[in-house]
C-alpha cells in the first residue's frame, strides 16, 4: 500500500523528538482520523537550524513528519513557507488518497511553528 | 525472517484435510446437484453429506441449513427476508450497536426503507443487557438480530437468555455467529435462535461460503430469485467444491473443538499476562472472562494502531487494529466507540486473534518484539509524553 520512501521514513524517521529551548512550535490535530502531529523549530539568522518533530499518528504521519523536517532544516524562513502538502506527498513517491489527509498534517504544522516563531518574535521586537 | 499469524478472527488458513478433499472433489465431480442423471446425483450426494456435517456442528437437522456465499450474505438473508415476509405485520427491528458491519449496515439500509430500527448499546466490556431487549421490544417488532460474540472484542452475548425473551414474544431471533461456530459451543437449540449466520473461512474451511440456518416453520422471502435452489431461500448453482469443503471444515471444527478451545485459550492467556508485565499503560477491551477464548485486544496509550501494525508486520507478525487510520474509510472502530473508549485508546488499538497457527513459541516471540515496538513509537508519540509528566 505504501511507497517504498514512505516506509524508509516509517521504519527510520529522521528528526524525530522535542527541541527544548525551540524558536516555535506547531501542533496540529486531525479531527477526522485523530492523528496528532507537532513540529519545532529552532530559527538563527532567518534560518531554520533545527526542526524535529513529534506524532501520535500513522505511517503516513510518521514518514511526512519526517520528510517534512529533512526539507525544512537548513532553509531559509522563506523557503521553508514553499514547502507544501504537495512537496512532501511527492518527496515520499506519493500517498495512498485514502491517506492525503494524515500527511496533510507535517506541511500544516511546519507552517504553524513558523507563525508561532514570528509572533514571538514580533513581541521581542516591540 | 519469523512468520506469526494473529488475525484468524479476519480469516484462517485451510485445513490440509480440507484442502485435499476440495481438491478430489474438484478434480472428479462437477455435476450440476439439480441435475437428475448421475453426475448430478454424485454431486448433489457430496453437498448433502456435507449439509449435514454443517447441521452438526449447530445441533441442527440438514433440512434447515441454507447454503449461501458466506456470512454476509447468510446476515442479508436474514435480516432481509424477515422484513420482506413481516412488512406487514411491522417494521421494527432490535439489534445492537456493536454488529458487523454485514447486519449494521443492512438494518440501516432497512431504515432508510420506511423500517424502525433500534440499536442497543453496550456495557463498557460490549454486553448487551436482556433486559434492554425487552423494554426495546414494541407491538410492531417484527426481528432481533444480535451477534453470538464480537469480531473486535470477542465478548460473548447472552444470547440464550435474549432468545428466551424474543421466544416468549413470538418475535423472530436471529444471531450472527460467524466467529462462535467451531470456537465454542454453538447449539441453535440451547440458543433459542430461529436464524443464525454461517461462514466457511472463519473454521479452516474455504472463503466464499456460509450458510443460514432457517429453523423450521419458519418463513422467510429470498433475496436472490432464480432456480430455485436451497428450498427457493437461495436461488443460484451451488458452490460444491467450496460446500464440500465447508462441510469437513464443520466435521472437523465439531471434533476438535474441546482441544483447540482449552489450546488457544492457554496461549492467548500468556499472551494477555506478558503484555501485561512488559508494557506499561495499556488495556485489555473487551470482557475477562465472558469472551471467545482466542481473542485478545489491547489499547496501547500514546500508540496509533496503524504504526503498530505495519511495526509487526516488519517482524513478520500479521495482526489487525480499529484505529481510523487502519481502516479505509478512515471511520475507527464502532465496537471500541460503543464502549465508550476515549478516542485516544480506540487509536491505539491491536486485535490479535490466535488459532491453529499458533505455538507456544510463536507468542515468547511477540513478547519479545512487542515491548520494544510500543516503546519506539512512544518516544516520539507527544501523547506518552504527555502521560510521563
Ligand atoms: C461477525 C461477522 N459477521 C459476518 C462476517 C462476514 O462473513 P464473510 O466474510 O463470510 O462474508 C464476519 C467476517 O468478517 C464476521 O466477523
Ligand atoms: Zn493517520
Amino acid at each position: 500500500m505504501y511507497s517504498e520512501k514512505v516506509m524508509a521514513h516509517f521504519r527510520n524517521p529522521q528528526n524525530v523528538g522535542e527541541i527544548p529551548d525551540a524558536s516555535g512550535v506547531g501542533e496540529v490535530g486531525n479531527v477526522i482520523c485523530g492523528d496528532i502531529l507537532r513540529v519545532y523549530i529552532k530559527v538563527r539568522d532567518n534560518v531554520l537550524e533545527d526542526v524535529k518533530f513529534m506524532t501520535f499518528g500513522c505511517a503516513a504521519a510518521v514518514a511526512s513528519g519526517s520528510m517534512t523536517t529533512v526539507l525544512a532544516k537548513g532553509r531559509t524562513i522563506e523557503e521553508a513557507l514553499q514547502i507544501t502538502k504537495k512537496t512532501v506527498a511527492e518527496a515520499l513517491g506519493g500517498l495512498p488518497p485514502h491517506k492525503r489527509h494524515c500527511s496533510n498534517l507535517a506541511a500544516d504544522a511546519l507552517r504553524k511553528a513558523i507563525e508561532d516563531w514570528k509572533h514571538k518574535e514580533a513581541r521581542t521586537v516591540s | 525472517m519469523r512468520s506469526v499469524y494473529l488475525d484468524h478472527a479476519a480469516t484462517t488458513p485451510l485445513h490440509p484435510e480440507v484442502s485435499s478433499l476440495m481438491g478430489e472433489f474438484m478434480r472428479e465431480i462437477f455435476g450440476n446437484p439439480s441435475s437428475l442423471h448421475s453426475f448430478g446425483r454424485e454431486a448433489r450426494k457430496w453437498m448433502e453429506e456435507a449439509r449435514q456435517k454443517v447441521a452438526n456442528l449447530i445441533g441442527a437437522s440438514a433440512e434447515e441449513i441454507v447454503f449461501t456465499s458466506g456470512g454476509t450474505e447468510a446476515d442479508n438473508l436474514a435480516i432481509l427476508g424477515v422484513a420482506l415476509s413481516r412488512s406487514e405485520k411491522g417494521r421494527h427491528i432490535i439489534t445492537s450497536s456493536i454488529e458487523h458491519h454485514a447486519v449494521l449496515d443492512t438494518c440501516k439500509f432497512l431504515a432508510k426503507k420506511g423500517f424502525e430500527v433500534t440499536f442497543l448499546p453496550v456495557d463498557r466490556y460490549g454486553i448487551i443487557d436482556p433486559d434492554d431487549v425487552r423494554k426495546a421490544i414494541r407491538k410492531d417488532t417484527i426481528l432481533i438480530t444480535i451477534m453470538h460474540a464480537n469480531n473486535e472484542i470477542g465478548t460473548i452475548e447472552p444470547i440464550e437468555e435474549i432468545g428466551k425473551i424474543a421466544r416468549d414474544h413470538g418475535i423472530i431471533f436471529h444471531t450472527d455467529a460467524v466467529q462462535t461456530a467451531g470456537k465454542i459451543p454453538v447449539d441453535v437449540n440451547t440458543l433459542n435462535v430461529d436464524l443464525l449466520s454461517l461462514s466457511a473461512h472463519k473454521i479452516y474451511g474455504p472463503k466464499g461460503v456460509g450458510a443460514l440456518y432457517v429453523r423450521k416453520g419458519v418463513r422467510l422471502e429470498p433475496i436472490l430469485h432464480g432456480g430455485g435452489q436451497e428450498r427457493k431461500y437461495r436461488s443460484g448453482t451451488e458452490n460444491t467444491i467450496g460446500i464440500v469443503g465447508f462441510g469437513k471444515a464443520a466435521e472437523i471444527a465439531a471434533r476438535d473443538l474441546d482441544q483447540e478451545f482449552s489450546r488457544t485459550k492457554r496461549l492467548r492467556d500468556k499472551l494477555i499476562r506478558g503484555i501485561f508485565e512488559k508494557i506499561p499503560d495499556v488495556r485489555l477491551n473487551g470482557h475477562l472472562k465472558q469472551r471467545l477464548p482466542h481473542n485478545a485486544n489491547f489499547s496501547f496509550f500514546g500508540v496509533e494502531g496503524e504504526s503498530l501494525i505495519l511495526s509487526l508486520d516488519l517482524q513478520g507478525i500479521a495482526a489487525s487494529s480499529g484505529s481510523a487510520c487502519s481502516s479505509r474509510s478512515l471511520q475507527p472502530s464502532h465496537v471500541l466507540a460503543a464502549l465508550g473508549l476515549p478516542y485516544e485508546w480506540i487509536h491505539g488499538s491491536v486485535r490479535m486473534t490466535l488459532g491453529r497457527t499458533n505455538t507456544e513459541s510463536d507468542i515468547d516471540y511477540v513478547l519479545e518484539v512487542l515491548p520494544d515496538i510500543v516503546a519506539r513509537l512512544r518516544s516520539f508519540s507527544p501523547l506518552a509524553r504527555k502521560l510521563q509528566a
